[in-house]
């Protein structure tokens, strides 16, 4: 049984959407635990709510009913600045429609994070441009979401995700808009952040990338129908689970971030 | 609280949104440059009067007959004032505070001069009237108290007399007819400009013994002939209330009224004039403020729009803010700071337009007042329109600030 220790704990979480007079059950009493360092997959067909937990696990959405922890706080117990602060300090969340600001060139989209973490403009462009290099967009820096390609947007939301330095890495369909290139490298750079402590879950429908996790989570009608650790993984997902040379240089974690960690744990 | 990190955030907003900050500009400047447009003509308007009014004297007073209020004659003035009274009054004995007093006696007449004639207001007066009127020569002079003793056959007219009569204004020496009888011209009146109030254009002036005695056919009251006003000048400004009194004291005395009985003339002094005119001018500006309230409301309305119309793309970037990390304080800071700038930029823009208006009409020649732009309009117009951008641009703000992330960026 999962202690209180998780990253992760859900326990009967559900989820309804009313759409007028009708009810539409995203999520059916899911229970979930998931450790800090896991690298986990969830897979399933369209609809089955996989984004609906997603959500939930990134603190943009509350449960209907149950109750969801993320290191041992309930989330439903933390005010709006906790949450705010561990959106943007913990967690990266890389959305399945991009979600770029329509007019704002790609650095000022990856600068955000750094402007609500209160870090210095000067120190926030250079992170913002870093950053944007490791996604291989160095070149694309001063482009606006309409001068860029789909996986190039995608590819911007990511380096956003990942410029504070998260903890937690979620990412709904990362790879769905990129071509097989540039889906490998970022596939590559997420698991060397793994290597590094990153704890990584991913919604996918590619069973190539399914088959690197260590945990493959398979939902059905708002449910959790099959949860496989390891070989188990692996096998049942019919693929091998061979670990790439890291392509890109490791981030630099900024003090001054942990030192606000520290605050918001206090606080929380 | 670091604001000033907030000003790069709004302004990089403003700069990629130019379309609804121009628009939402536009609303405001609008409002702004009406409102302080009009209400600087309205200002305008009332202070040319006013100063019209105090350049004539503030120390004159006009005594005049009350009308008749039944009988035969209702409705006409009562015939009572008369020259005895001028006489009275100019006994500086009784009447310490009074200077001048300028009996006149008016009617309308024909003058004939060759071929033309010309109807006129010919007033018969004294000497002195000039002064207590301050009456401006374009020519010649007025009457002298030579030709008032003698009751001469001389006239001064305004310059629309001697256009008509003469087709020109350089007239002194010339001759006139009155009911066949000649009149030499000494003198013509400055063109007063603007028609109408107080103007002397169109009258004539002739000396008071000719108008009572040839003339008009006068009557006459206990043996005194009738006047149709008496004009009087106080000492001083501040000697006017007492001169009314003197004056009301001696004219009650000499009418043979007694306590319970009504006045069977009036007093009316500059002072009084200019509070009517006052109560006037208020009417005109309350007309106008109305009007400007309008343009408030319509420019107002056009803030409204540009904001209600862009609520979903904001309610999504609030969403995605949050998401991202923001406070719901970073969020309202930063459409604070955004809708402050907008709507100063603005306001702004249309005092610059309201007080170029005003440079161009003061301008313009011969146009009888400049707009006159107040402090007080300024901040009314700017905080109006300041509070609209503020409300409409925040409300919608701090309700997607209620919403969870993931609701806000689904917000259709
Ligand atoms: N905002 C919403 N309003 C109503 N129904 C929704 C909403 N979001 C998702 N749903 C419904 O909830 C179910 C789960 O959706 P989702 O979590 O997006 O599935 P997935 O990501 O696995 O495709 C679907 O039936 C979907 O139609
Ligand atoms: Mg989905």
């Amino acid at each position: 049984m999962p202690g209180p220790s998780a990253l992760i704990d859900m326990q009967e979480v559900t989820k309804v959407y009313q759409m007028g007079e009708t009810k539409v059950l995203a999520l059916d009493g899911v229970s979930l635990s998931i450790e800090e360092g896991e690298y986990v997959a969830i897979v399933g067909t369209s609809g089955s709510g996989k984004s609906t937990l997603m959500n939930i696990v990134g603190l943009l959405d509350r449960p209907t009913d149950g109750v969801y922890r993320i290191r041992g706080h309930s989330a439903g117990d933390l005010t709006g600045r906790q949450l705010a602060d561990l959106r943007n300090r913990e967690i990266g969340f890389v959305f399945q429609q991009f979600n770029l600001l329509a007019r704002a060139p790609a650095w000022r989209q990856v600068e955000l994070p750094l402007f609500y973490a209160g870090i210095a403009r000067s120190a926030s462009r250079r992170r913002a441009l870093e950053t944007l290099a490791q996604v291989g967009l160095a070149e694309r820096a001063d482009h606006k979401p309409e001068e860029l390609s789909g996986g190039q947007q995608q590819r911007v939301a990511i380096a956003r995700a990942l410029v504070n330095r998260p903890s937690l890495l979620l990412a709904d369909e990362p790879t769905g808009a990129l071509d097989t290139r540039t889906g490998e490298e970022v596939m590559a750079l997420f698991e060397k952040l793994h290597a590094e402590g990153l704890t990584l879950i991913i919604i996918t429908h590619d069973q190539e990338v399914a088959d690197r996790a260590r945990r493959v989570i398979t939902m059905r009608d708002g449910a959790i129908i099959s949860d496989l650790r390891g070989a188990a993984a692996t096998t049942a997902s019919g693929g091998t689970n061979g670990l790439r040379e890291p392509a890109l240089a490791p981030l630099p974690r900024p003090a001054v971030i942990e030192q606000i960690e520290e605050k918001v744990y206090e606080a929380g | 609280m670091k604001l000033v990190r907030y000003f790069p955030v709004a302004f990089d907003s403003i700069a990629s949104n130019k379309m609804r900050a121009s628009l939402t500009m536009l609303g405001i400047i609008i409002g702004v440059a009406a409102v302080l447009t009009i209400l600087g003509i309205g200002r305008g308007a009332s202070e040319s009067i006013l100063g019209e009014v105090a350049s004539q004297g503030t120390t004159r007073l006009t005594i005049s007959p009350v009308t008749e209020t039944d009988g035969e004659g209702a409705g006409s003035p009562v015939q009572t004032l008369t020259m005895g009274d001028v006489k009275a009054l100019a006994d500086p004995a009784f009447h310490p505070d009074v200077v001048e007093v300028v009996p006149q006696y008016a009617g309308n007449l024909q003058l004939v001069a060759g071929s033309n004639n010309s109807q006129v207001r010919v007033t018969g007066t004294t000497a002195a009237y000039a002064d207590v009127l301050r009456l401006e020569m374009a020519e010649g002079r007025f009457l002298t108290e030579d030709e008032i003793t003698q009751m001469s056959n001389v006239i001064v007219i305004g310059t629309t007399v001697a256009s008509d009569l003469f087709e020109r204004t350089q007239v002194v020496g010339e001759s006139v007819r009155i009911d066949g009888e000649p009149y030499t011209v000494v003198g013509v009146l400055e063109e007063s400009g603007n028609a109408g109030f107080g103007s002397n254009d169109e009258s004539g002036f002739i000396p008071i013994g000719a108008a009572h005695g040839r003339v008009f056919n006068v009557p006459r009251y206990r043996g005194e002939y009738v006047v149709t006003s008496i004009s009087a000048d106080a000492l001083s400004e501040e000697r006017v209330e007492a001169a009314e009194l003197q004056i009301e004291q001696t004219l009650r005395l000499r009418h043979g009224l007694n306590a319970e009985d009504d006045n069977d003339f009036s007093i009316s002094t500059q002072a009084s004039l200019l509070e009517t005119i006052d109560t006037v001018t208020g009417t005109l500006t309350l007309l106008l403020s109305s009007i400007a309230a309008i343009s408030l409301v319509v420019g107002g309305i056009g803030i409204m729009n540009i904001m209600l119309v862009s609520v979903t793309e904001r309610t999504k970037e609030i969403g995605l803010r949050k998401a991202l990390g923001a406070h719901t304080s970073d969020v309202l800071l930063q459409f604070l700071i955004e809708s402050l700038v907008l709507t100063l930029l603005g306001g702004l823009i249309g005092i610059a337009i309201s007080y170029g208006a005003a440079l161009l009409v003061s301008r313009i020649p011969n146009f009888s007042f400049d707009l006159l732009i107040g402090v007080d309009a300024v901040l009314m117009a700017v905080g109006v329109s300041a509070g609209c951008g503020l409300v409409f641009g925040l409300y919608p703000a701090m309700r997607a600030t209620q919403l969870d992330p993931i609701e806000a960026l689904r917000y259709e």
